[in-house]
């Protein structure tokens, strides 16, 4: 066999070698990025528009009611619920209406309650206390639309 | 819905590579025979065609039985064990010609055993894919499990020497010609028990803790299942001579326990223990000897392979090592070769010094290569176990995969001088029954556990009815909660 082709098979192996492994790594990658998991399975909310969505000015507006509760920061950011009549219960237990897995937020840290069209927040004897915009939230409070209410690193809005 | 259609089994990729990976192991034999003949033989295809069949079957039975598994494993371990074959059968010829005699047949000598044990390990694989499609199954005979592994794991300690040790380790059970290696199938059944029992004590070992100079400890009744191993671990180094199976157990508990419970105190207190243990037993080699002598030696022979004294020593020496070392040096950055090195001066080249033999003729061009597709192969099995749900699967594909990795660092770090030498053997790649079978048999977790994670059957169905819904109905059909 001459020397030629000798050396062709000794480097052409190593070459097809880095190749495979190119491959794999080729195959791993288009795993990873193949479809989106559960983007779409949930179904996107009645009434809700794309308009909405895309988040207003947080600017306070009185006389419009709330229709949702919308996380605009922290673990669960984007997430959003749709208000009704019923309480909603905020803080780390597990059947809270909206469970954070804060560790600066209570097992059972504040409530949204609804009086007369108008959504208040109550503090319940958190550790590290609610705020609305930067003040400390001592008693029921109301909360007007697009004001920040902060709980630990999760930070909640009221959007109509 | 029509998102369904999104979620590929990827089994045609998996045909793909493992097409390529064939190839790759036929190029290799067509490389040997060129530089061992002088000609490329007609039939240089065949033991790549036939080792090639063996992962079809297996392909075949996993399209079937676990269509969403990952699509790597397969072709990667393929890959490395078709190299093996071919690289024991190149041995095989470069002996006969050696001693003028025929060129060995496909199913003959060292290399045509490999395959019979490959077809063995795959059949077993298949086998383990047939009977267990769903791998918490496992989880009710764990106690069992348990039990099994520390028996395979203690028996050649206690059998004599003159039926389980072999070069200074205790490490089998021979009966006249067979020779079995038990501690590579207690692996296995102890990850499994692993598993099991930190999912039930999880709560415990990582919530009761107190804090000391910035990180928490356990409490110490807490520690006792971890010094019961490191106990057992360690009469493993002193009764059957071998460190690196020692440290493979241990790490293997310690891992798990730190993937449990996810802090990172269990890391330092497992290699505080596991290196102060060593250093002791390498205290008491140099001080009482006994049964600490064997690993005193290895010691001394990885502190200095080349020195004159140990490498003339009358048992137990450096050449091995020094053998493994030089055949390493002469193969470079791109090696000679295949077929073209002489692997035959290194000692074990069939089985614990397969990689040096590898690496004269692939050079650390190669050598790189390899070790990166185990390295994927580790990564698949880590990935299988971020991906699946379930705790029990999470522990036991985590402690897999890395009981392979650190299996492989093991022998590898032996070889290069890294640590002191052990023989274990390499993965898929050495020549032996025992060891193939079992790691084919992880693969097949494996392969279980990473068809869980990525299936997608029925989460909708869960997504929508099940429990995970139950928040977003206490308050009413008003009330829902919309995850981004």
């Amino acid at each position: 066999m001459p020397e030629f082709v000798l050396t062709v098979a000794r480097f052409g192996f190593l070459i097809l070698l880095w190749i495979f492994v190119f491959t794999v790594v080729g195959v791993i990658r288009r795993d990873l990025f193949a479809g989106g998991r559960s983007k779409s399975i949930v179904a996107s909310p009645r009434g809700v528009g794309g308009a909405v969505l895309q988040g207003r000015p947080a600017k306070a507006k009185r006389g419009k009611a709330a229709r949702q509760l919308v996380v605009t920061a922290g673990q669960l950011a984007g997430t959003r619920i749709t208000l009704g009549e019923a309480p909603i219960a905020i803080g780390r237990a597990e059947d809270s209406t909206l469970v954070i897995t804060d560790d600066f937020a209570s097992a059972r840290h504040a409530r949204l309650v609804p009086r007369e069209g108008q959504w208040f927040v109550e503090d319940l004897g958190s550790t590290n206390g609610t705020y609305l915009d930067r003040g400390k939230v001592s008693g029921p409070t109301p909360v007007p639309l697009g004001v920040p209410i902060r709980i630990g690193r999760t930070s909640l809005e009221l959007r109509p | 819905m029509s998102r369904i259609r999104q979620w590929k089994t990827r089994r045609n990729a998996e045909l793909g590579l493992l097409a390529f990976a064939m190839l790759l192991v036929a190029a290799f034999g067509a490389t040997v025979e060129a530089n061992q003949f002088d000609e490329i033989r007609p039939n240089f295809w065949v033991p790549a065609a036939l080792i090639g069949i063996l992962f079809l079957g297996l392909h075949v039975v996993v399209r079937f039985t676990a269509p969403f598994a990952d699509p790597v494993l397969l072709p990667a371990v393929a890959l490395i064990n078709g190299i093996g074959v071919a690289f024991l059968r190149r041995l095989d010829i470069a002996r006969a010609i050696a001693n003028d005699e025929p060129v060995p047949g496909f199913f003959a000598e060292t290399g045509g055993r490999q395959l019979a044990w490959t077809l063995l390990s795959l059949i077993l694989a298949a086998v383990l894919l047939l009977l267990l499609r769903d791998h918490k199954v496992i989880s009710r005979y764990a106690y069992t499990l348990g039990l099994v592994g520390i028996v395979l794991m203690m028996i050649p300690a206690v059998l004599p020497s003159s039926i389980s040790e072999v070069n200074g380790a205790k490490l089998w059970i021979r009966l006249g010609s067979v020779s079995i290696q038990p501690g590579e199938f207690a692996k296995l059944a102890l990850v499994s028990f692993f598993a099991y029992y930190l999912v039930r004590k999880r709560e415990v070992l990582s919530l009761a803790s107190h804090r000391f100079l910035g990180i928490d400890f356990p409490r110490g009744r807490d520690l006792g299942p971890v010094l019961t191993v490191w106990l057992f671990s360690l009469l493993v180094l002193v009764f059957e001579k071998d460190l690196g199976t020692a440290l493979l157990y241990f790490g293997l508990f310690v891992v798990t326990l730190y993937v449990a419970t996810e802090r990172s105190s269990w890391l330092i207190i497992g290699l505080v223990l596991f290196f102060g243990g060593v250093y002791v037993a390498y205290l008491l080699g140099a001080a009482i000897g006994g049964p600490f002598a064997n690993f005193y030696d290895r010691a001394e022979l990885w502190l200095d392979p080349f020195s004159q004294e140990n490498y003339t020593r009358e048992s137990g020496n450096s050449y091995q090592l020094v053998q493994g070392l030089l055949g390493l040096g002469t193969g470079g950055l791109f090696g000679t070769g295949p077929g073209a090195g002489s692997p035959g001066k290194v000692p074990e080249v069939r089985t614990d010094f397969i990689f040096a033999g590898l690496g004269e003729e692939i050079g650390l061009f190669g050598l790189a290569a390899l070790l990166v597709i185990y390295l994927l192969i580790v990564e698949r099995g880590l990935h299988a176990a971020l991906a699946v749900r379930d705790s029990f699967g999470k522990l036991v594909a985590g402690g897999l995969a890395f009981t392979l990795g650190l299996q492989v660092f093991v022998i590898l770090g032996g070889i290069t001088g890294l640590i002191p030498l052990t023989g274990q053997t390499t993965p898929f790649l050495s020549a032996g029954g025992s060891s193939l079978m079992a790691n084919w048999l992880l693969i097949a977790m494996l392969l279980r556990i990473s068809d869980a994670a990525r299936r997608p059957a029925n989460s909708i169905a869960e997504r929508t009815s099940g429990p995970k819904k139950a928040p977003t109905q206490l308050h009413g059909a008003m009330t829902e909660v919309i995850k981004p």
